[in-house]
């Protein structure tokens, strides 16, 4: 996980499917415009909001996920395109 | 609009909107008490239910509009809310008001959904649930602060409790009076919306709620990697047991009474073919299947439970991958899960499947999960022909097998799931979310209405097509008589007219097709029966023996061990005969409901011909197998 945090001179940009479990970071890019992408952004998955990995499944797969104060589970190759930046900033995701 | 609406005639209509989970079928439930009715959308396979709200006058109807996330429709429950919030509901009349439903613990998610709605410009009231937990938590809620900003009214309830319900009464008669929503900023994108959303929260400080502790601590056990399986296994043996060994005392006593009436019926009325009818169709057929009535009541009352509590996501959850594996997902758990009571729920639940592709390969799997229907058949065969014997001192042999039967079903949906994705419903998986409530205490008295109304449905079931195939049943199976000779014992009188019998003839006929799986003319009588529905078996094979066994006091089950073949002299019912028979109602699709709940949710006949001919194809290679592997194996 250092490794992920310490590369180059801000916090290291990771797909949220390789987020470590518990880590806190800021959703910055909602994958491509395809149907998925309009889905999850009903959900909560908007550019900016902040979110956490809480567990996988049993099988490693799907995981949970903590967002808006809420918790939902999705399949790891459905957020395949979101892109992450762990950070410290405050607030329950 | 609004000043139309108080003249005309008709009555006030509010619908609900809300997400899943927002508790928007409790508020339903509380509001308008017994007064719900089920039914259809025209033209759509989308529940609708419709209630009037207590104590109004003049009358107010409330409309449970499916849960949603997005009021632009995907799924057909989505397009149903996207209709009907734009009054475009065919056949429908308008919606005087809209009654948004919001789990106050959620707000952030819940709010982007409210702000959508307010765009339809229509009468709108915002009401607040779980406000409670919100309090709980160390939020710091306030309805009317939330009020101000959106200009709507908004109430803070908890529904299942009735707390803050009153001014909910007072409000929902009049949507015209409400108070307009506040001119709000655009918000066009999604992200502009949750960015107002965010606004909202921090101006009226609802963001800082506390962790749910509870849920957590729960969860780290129920969801862990290997806690969560043992449990998840633990629960499926749990239910199995308590339908098995926890309802026989309230069972005995209904096959006592229906027993007793019988006898009393006998020495009462005049004897002749309309006592015998009463006696053994009505009775002895209705009574066969409602003593069945202890297991659906606790087999009910475990899914409702689960559900209420909010293990059924859990359970979605842990097991999702595995229905990845055969092109399912954790959305075709719960409608799989609901096909242990009925398949006629469960294919209907499989609506909230959005991807047609799941969907259709969950309803044409959906029959092999062991429905209710199923249980009085498997519990006379095991009860009667599988030895009571313990293995470790716990484990009931005869719970095994039933257990073994379950998994059976539902390792025959998979593999069909599995070869269905590969070949006829080929194509990428879709989208799978689901949420992960809250646990919460269920509330008795919901939980009471929501399992009363399936058991009702059940009886309802016996009190009809049962009662009516068991009359059609009696008299195939009592004309017409064979030829009166002196010289016959009663016994043998009565055999003589039971082989004499109509139905004895469709039984005969089908013996070629059924004698290599080991089944009589009688079995084969109760197959034809049980088309109709599986459960007429057991209520055919009761009158059956009822009518050629004279002694009445010997229960179906010692009547089935007794029976022997009269060309052979060996029992008709064997051990391989029994589970040959259990195999084929694992497999069969003998229920006429489902066959045509699939075709109304598949919109033709071709899927629900495609899926009874493979069941019952496999049925018969199941017991085929069966009776031949038993049958080495027993050296029978």
């Amino acid at each position: 996980m250092k490794a992920v945090l310490r590369n180059g001179a801000g916090p290291a940009r990771l797909p949220l499917a390789q987020l470590p479990i518990g880590v806190r970071a800021r959703l910055c890019e909602a994958g491509p415009g395809a149907s998925i992408a309009a889905r999850l952004a009903d959900l909560g998955f908007v550019p900016g909001t902040i979110l956490s990995v809480v567990r996988r499944a049993p099988f490693g797969d799907p995981v949970e996920i903590a967002i808006r104060g809420y918790r939902l589970c999705l399949r790891l190759e459905q957020i395949d395109a979101l892109v992450v930046e762990p950070t410290t900033a405050e607030g329950e995701p | 609009m609004s000043a139309a609406i108080e003249h005309e005639p008709r009555p006030v209509r509010v619908a609900l909107v809300g997400s899943p989970n927002a508790g928007k079928t409790t508020l339903f439930n509380v509001l308008t008490g017994s007064s719900a009715r089920v039914g259809n959308y025209p033209g759509v396979t989308v529940e609708r239910r419709e209630g009037v709200l207590r104590g109004a006058s003049p009358e107010v109807r409330v409309l449970d509009l499916p849960g949603t996330y997005s009021v632009v429709g995907e799924t057909p429950d989505e397009q149903v809310v996207e209709k009907a919030l734009a009054g475009r509901l065919a056949n429908e009349p308008d919606i005087d008001g809209i009654v948004c439903v919001v789990d106050a613990t959620t707000l952030r998610r819940g709010l982007g959904l409210v702000r959508e709605v307010l765009k339809r410009g229509r009468p709108t009231l915002l009401v607040l649930t779980m406000i409670d937990e919100v309090r709980a938590r160390g939020g710091k809620l306030e309805p009317l602060a939330l009020g101000r900003i959106l200009g709507i009214p908004v109430l803070g309830v908890v529904g299942h409790r009735g707390v803050g319900m009153d001014p909910l009464y007072r409000l929902l008669p009049d949507p015209s009076r409400w108070s307009p929503a506040a001119v709000l900023p655009p918000a066009d994108t999604v992200a502009q919306r949750f960015a107002w959303v965010d606004d909202v929260c921090r101006a009226i400080s609802a963001d800082e709620l506390e962790p749910d502790t509870k849920t957590d601590r729960i969860d780290r056990v129920l969801l862990h990697p290997v806690f969560g399986l043992l449990v998840f296994a633990a629960v499926m043996v749990l239910l199995f047991q308590s339908i098995f060994a926890g309802a026989v005392p309230a069972m005995d006593a209904i096959d006592a009474g229906f027993g007793a009436i019988g006898q009393l019926s006998r020495e009462v009325l005049p004897a002749g073919w309309l006592t015998d009818l009463w006696a053994d169709g009505v009775l002895a057929g209705v009574g066969s299947v409602l003593v069945f009535l202890p297991q659906i009541v606790i087999l009910f009352t475990f899914i409702h439970l689960l559900q209420d509590v909010g293990y059924m996501a859990r359970a979605a959850f842990v097991v999702d991958r595995v229905m990845g594996w055969v092109g399912l997902q954790g959305r075709s758990f719960v409608p799989l899960l609901s096909c242990y009571a009925c398949a006629v729920p469960g294919i209907m639940a499989a609506r909230t499947i959005a991807s047609p592709r799941e969907r259709l390969a969950t309803i044409l799997v959906s029959p092999f999960m062991t429905c209710s229907a199923r249980l009085p058949v498997y519990t006379l065969l095991i009860a009667a022909f599988v030895p009571s014997a313990t293995l470790f001192g716990v484990l009931g042999v005869q719970a095994l097998v039933m257990f073994g039967l379950y998994l059976l079903g539902v390792a025959t949906a998979l593999v069909s799931a599995a070869l269905l994705s590969s070949t006829l419903l080929k194509g990428t998986p879709s989208i799978f979310y689901m949420e992960l409530p809250p646990y919460r205490w269920p509330t008795p008295g919901l939980l009471a209405k929501q399992v009363g109304r399936s058991a009702g449905a059940f009886v309802r079931r016996a009190g009809t097509i049962i009662l009516a195939t068991s009359i059609v049943l009696w008299g195939l199976l009592s004309f017409p008589h064979a030829a009166p000779d002196p010289s016959r014992t009663p016994a043998e009188e009565a055999r003589a007219n039971l082989e004499a019998s109509a139905a004895a003839h469709i039984g005969h006929a089908l013996e070629p097709a059924i004698a290599p799986l080991g089944f009589d003319w009688k079995i084969g009588v109760g197959l034809v029966a049980s088309l109709a529905a599986r459960e007429v078996i057991v209520a055919t094979l009761a009158q059956i023996y009822a009518i050629s066994d004279v002694d009445d006091s010997a229960s179906l089950r010692q009547a089935l061990r007794a029976d022997v073949d009269p060309a052979t002299g060996k029992p008709v019912f064997s051990l391989p005969v029994a589970l040959a028979l259990l195999v084929f109602f694992v497999f069969a699709l003998q229920c006429t409901s489902t066959i045509v709940v699939m075709a109304r949710e598949t919109g033709g006949w071709s899927w629900p011909a495609l899926a009874f001919s493979y069941m019952l194809g496999l049925a018969w290679l199941g017991a085929f197998t069966t009776y031949r592997v038993a049958s080495a194996i027993l050296g029978a």
